[in-house]
């Protein structure tokens, strides 16, 4: 019975798979963490400006963003304040367009408020213009959107 | 026989705390991460003007007007003023109730109208607008204070939107188009 065994070590030769569960577990965590659900890409500047009475917006989905602001052009420089509604500027000469995208959005759902989202270098007179279109496409709520100062009250 | 002293120690990684840890980090996250919330300064516009109808006579009392040029320099009622005294000079106009003849006869007529220049810079006319409705939140809490609450916001959680106090002090904002400036 000249019957050589194999010499083996007593360790298992299996990747331990216990932990597996659990270091998706985290993968998941990491992956939700660092995601950014955008759901538009900003073509002009949003540094917002601060204020202390201020209130919040409870129903996001009766929202609709109004982007104005200076344009992002390459290599960090900005160019003439422009209004970007969804995806895509709006001709700085013609904001009818923002009129009929509203009158539309304001049908579908009749307690619509637009958000404002202005940056702090903006003059009035676009505002002012864009405010004229809303008022014409009857959607009269509006929100002028500022971050939190410091010691504000919220409503 | 020689027997080993020692069973041979595991080679494995004790995943027994791992459970934890994932969940200390779950729970690390949930806690450092804020949503975002949407906040800023609501509004309602007033309906697009009706050519048969002209807009609604306000006697000159009822009426406060807050000027403010392309520099951020404020007029009130066509006297110089700081930001820091719109505040103060709101709250006097709207609570006034036909004391002084130069302010309001009442809070319900009383109307704040903002106009400024389509030069003015957004940053300054947002500051003046947070202190006009900061104005309107002093008198409503200082009503609701009078009802024995501690604030109107605690007021509003308990008697909701609309209530007593805005219909008596209602937020009557004219936000007049800008002048085109020099």
């Amino acid at each position: 019975m000249a019957h050589f065994k194999k010499k083996q070590s007593g360790t298992s030769q299996d990747i331990p798979t216990t932990s597996m569960p659990d270091i998706i577990f985290i993968l998941l965590i990491f992956f939700m963490v660092v995601t950014v659900l955008r759901e538009v890409e900003l073509l002009v500047r949003q540094d917002l400006t601060d204020a202390e009475n201020i209130e919040r917006i409870e129903e996001k989905r009766l929202v609709s963003y109004i982007y104005i602001g200076p344009q992002i052009l390459s290599a960090g420089n900005f160019g003439d304040t422009r209004v970007q509604v969804d995806d895509a500027l709006v001709d700085p000469d013609d904001f009818r367009a923002v009129q009929n995208v509203m009158r539309q959005r304001r049908t579908d759902e009749p307690r619509l408020i637009v958000s404002l989202r202005v940056d702090y270098e903006s003059e009035m007179g676009i505002v002012s213009d864009i405010k004229q279109e809303l008022r014409l496409a009857d959607a009269l709520r509006i929100n002028y959107s500022t971050r939190r100062a410091e010691g504000a009250t919220e409503l | 026989m020689l027997k080993k002293k020692r069973a041979r120690e595991s080679a494995e990684i004790p995943s027994s705390s791992l459970a934890d840890i994932a969940f200390l980090l779950l729970v690390f996250f949930l806690v450092v991460t804020t949503i975002d919330v949407d906040t800023g300064i609501g509004l309602v516009l007033p309906p697009p003007p009706d050519p048969e109808q002209p807009p609604p006579e306000v006697r000159e009392r009822n009426m406060l007007k807050i000027l403010m040029n392309a520099q951020g320099a404020i007029l009130i009622n066509e006297q110089r003023s700081s930001l820091d005294d719109v505040q103060d000079r709101v709250f006097r106009f709207v609570t006034n109730n036909g004391e002084d003849p130069e302010l309001s006869d009442s809070p319900q007529q009383a109307v704040v109208s903002i106009k400024t220049d389509r030069q003015t810079e957004y940053e300054r006319y947002i500051e003046m607008l947070d202190e006009v409705i900061g104005a309107y939140r002093n008198i409503w809490s200082t009503e609701a204070r009078q009802l024995g609450y501690r604030d109107y916001v605690q007021y509003r959680n308990v008697e909701g939107e609309p209530n007593p106090i805005r219909r008596e002090y209602p937020m009557n904002i004219s936000l007049a188009e800008p002048d085109p400036g020099s």
